[in-house]
């Protein structure tokens, strides 16, 4: 069943909320989007509405922090990472215990159009030294993050989708911070995917083992820190790298594989994502447009292994 | 420690040195919006926050965040005198193996509430901090330190709104109201007058001071101490610069260090206050 990660996110962190008493979440006027709405409901008293503040969101979360509270802060990510000046004083800096929960990511919240999609937030966050930045795929996933952040103690930046996405997990999935997660075996050449995409990508690595590439897949939920150690292994045994996300193909998983790569293993690399502003569309239709669907995916792959 | 108004009038003129000292050894720094500020952080940092080496860490303590980061000598001086830094590393201000970064750093310097000098952050994390003083039932209160050029700043207002419709009573904001900022007189940048007017419409607690005047400071944070459903704000009129005559203009010495005849000079000044006064 297709489960959007900010749901699976607001039931998990809901559910979280009895055993974590230090807990407090923010939001800014999205908490129905965001499905922080669904912690308000039940802790109302550890909830706090900041309306469209998210400067100030940022801060109050950061004194919060600083004073023992493990805040979640949560808004459309383009909204709040692009408030990043603060975040990069007030959480970085401070090295404050805040979650930032980054919902609506990739071009495929669809209709709303570009100022409503974080296409550069990955970037963003990973100039920032002591920033974890985690990206589920699916809801299992998603709720082993929330499970995994509940208790770090790091500045963190989870990143949501607002679409629905197929499960990629069976219930014998475990959630490893830090770690690479292979989907596939393979040795004509590597995809590291993260977020929406991946179900995307498996399916393509799929397709083109009846055309004679054996394609190895690696879901990238922890994109900082990056798996350093499995991305050069399977550079140096394929040969071939390919990056698949649903995010500016500067900066994001794409740039933190190719910065790797050019100083441990120099790699061949083809980096699959967003390269212009997005624009307003059906989910399905940006991804058919922007060549993120299985039809895109598999065009650029390719193209690139021929 | 002696936390009689004449005594801490005394500590200030004291600290006024202090900071000429500092900001001569390091080179570079702000004395002006330092030396207006110094009188406002002895009394609230010493008699009200009651900063101790002991408490630093202690989850109770009062908070203050100087949201206006630049006039951090005059925080770390206040820390020194509160026993938290020893005096002679005052000097060290701004060195690379220092821990007092040429603005405050809470990981570098624990006794630091948050890290400022990108302005108009401060009052947004002190608010947080009343909020989780709240959340924990405490009766410890949270003072913010800003500057008039910061509140130019929109985060300023959100958390101005934001405070009040949360009732944050146990937060203090305390202006330092030099009316310089770097690129000219406050009031022909971006003016803020009528400002006690704006804050009332804005539900806040409103005193107006002379941010100099350590009786008038104590009444009004003395009075702030209510718990009356509103955020205080004092509005502490100063002077930038205050203290040393030729430092005492708007903007001048707002971000230049003193060099060795100017520095002589000012403290020469002030040691020749402190006599006169005692």
């Amino acid at each position: 069943m297709a489960t959007a990660t900010r749901v699976s996110f607001g039931e998990r962190l809901a559910e979280l909320g009895a055993t974590h008493p230090d807990i407090v979440v923010f939001d800014a006027d999205l908490s129905k989007s965001t499905q922080s709405q669904l912690f308000a409901a039940k802790y109302p008293e550890r909830f706090y509405e900041m309306g469209i503040q998210e400067h100030n969101m940022i801060g109050a979360a950061a004194g919060m922090a600083l004073s023992g509270k493990k805040p979640f802060i949560c808004s459309f990510s383009t909204f709040v990472v692009g408030r990043f000046e603060a975040i990069r004083m007030s959480i970085g800096y401070s090295e404050a215990n805040v979650t930032i929960v980054g919902t609506h990511c990739g071009v495929a919240i669809g209709e709303d159009g570009y100022s409503q999609m974080a296409l550069e937030d990955i970037g963003l966050m990973r100039t920032l030294p002591n920033m974890t930045i985690i990206q589920p795929a699916d809801d299992r996933e998603a709720r082993a993050a929330v499970d995994f952040l509940a208790t770090h103690q790091q500045p963190a930046f989870l990143r949501l989708t607002r679409q629905g996405l197929e499960d990629i997990h069976d219930e014998t999935y475990r959630f490893e911070f830090g770690k690479a997660d292979l989907l596939k075996a393979g040795n004509d050449a590597v995809i590291f995917a993260t977020g929406g995409v991946v179900y995307n990508a498996l399916r393509v690595a799929e397709d083109l083992k009846g055309e004679g590439f054996d394609i190895r897949v690696y879901n990238i939920h922890t994109i900082a820190p990056l798996d350093a150690e499995t991305v050069v292994r399977a550079a140096r045994e394929t040969g071939r790298v390919i990056t698949v996300e649903d995010h500016s193909i500067v900066g994001g998983l794409g740039g933190a594989v190719t910065e790797l790569l050019s100083e441990q293993q120099p790699t061949r690399m083809k980096r699959i994502g967003m390269t212009t502003y997005g624009r307003s569309g059906s989910p399905t239709g940006l991804y058919e447009y922007y060549g993120l669907d299985t039809a895109g995916i598999k065009r650029q792959v390719l193209d690139f292994l021929r | 420690m002696d936390l009689s108004l004449p005594a801490l009038h005394r500590y200030a003129q004291e600290m006024r040195i202090d900071i000429i000292r500092m900001l001569h050894a390091a080179g570079s720094g702000h004395p002006g919006g330092s030396l207006s500020l110094i009188d406002i952080l002895t009394v609230t940092m010493l008699k009200y926050v009651g900063r101790t080496a002991d408490n630093v860490l202690d989850p109770d303590r009062n908070r203050l965040v100087l949201s206006k980061g630049h006039g951090v000598p005059a925080l770390y001086a206040v820390l020194a005198r509160a026993g938290v830094i020893k005096h002679e590393d005052l000097i060290t201000l701004r060195q690379i193996d220092s821990p007092l970064q040429g603005h405050p750093h809470n990981v570098s310097m624990p006794a630091v509430e948050a890290p400022t000098g990108s302005l108009g952050q401060g009052l947004s994390i002190a608010q947080g901090m009343a909020m989780a003083a709240r959340l924990d039932g405490s009766a410890r209160r949270t003072y913010c330190v800003v500057g008039d050029g910061e509140m130019q700043e929109g985060q300023i207002w959100e958390a101005l709104l934001s405070a009040a419709m949360y009732k944050l009573d146990n937060l203090i904001v305390i202006l330092d109201y030099n009316k310089g900022q770097i690129d000219g007189p406050t009031n022909e940048i971006i003016n803020l007058e009528p400002l006690a007017e704006k804050l009332r419409a804005f539900n806040w607690d409103v005193q107006e001071i002379d941010g100099h005047d350590v009786e008038e400071i104590d009444t009004a944070l003395s009075n702030a101490q209510r718990l009356d459903g509103k955020p205080h704000f004092i509005i502490a009129h100063t002077v930038k610069g205050k203290g040393v005559s030729f430092m005492e203009h708007p903007t001048e010495w707002h971000g230049k260090a003193p060099g060795d005849a100017d520095a002589q000079r000012a403290i020469e000044e002030l040691q020749a206050q402190l006599t006169k006064e005692a």
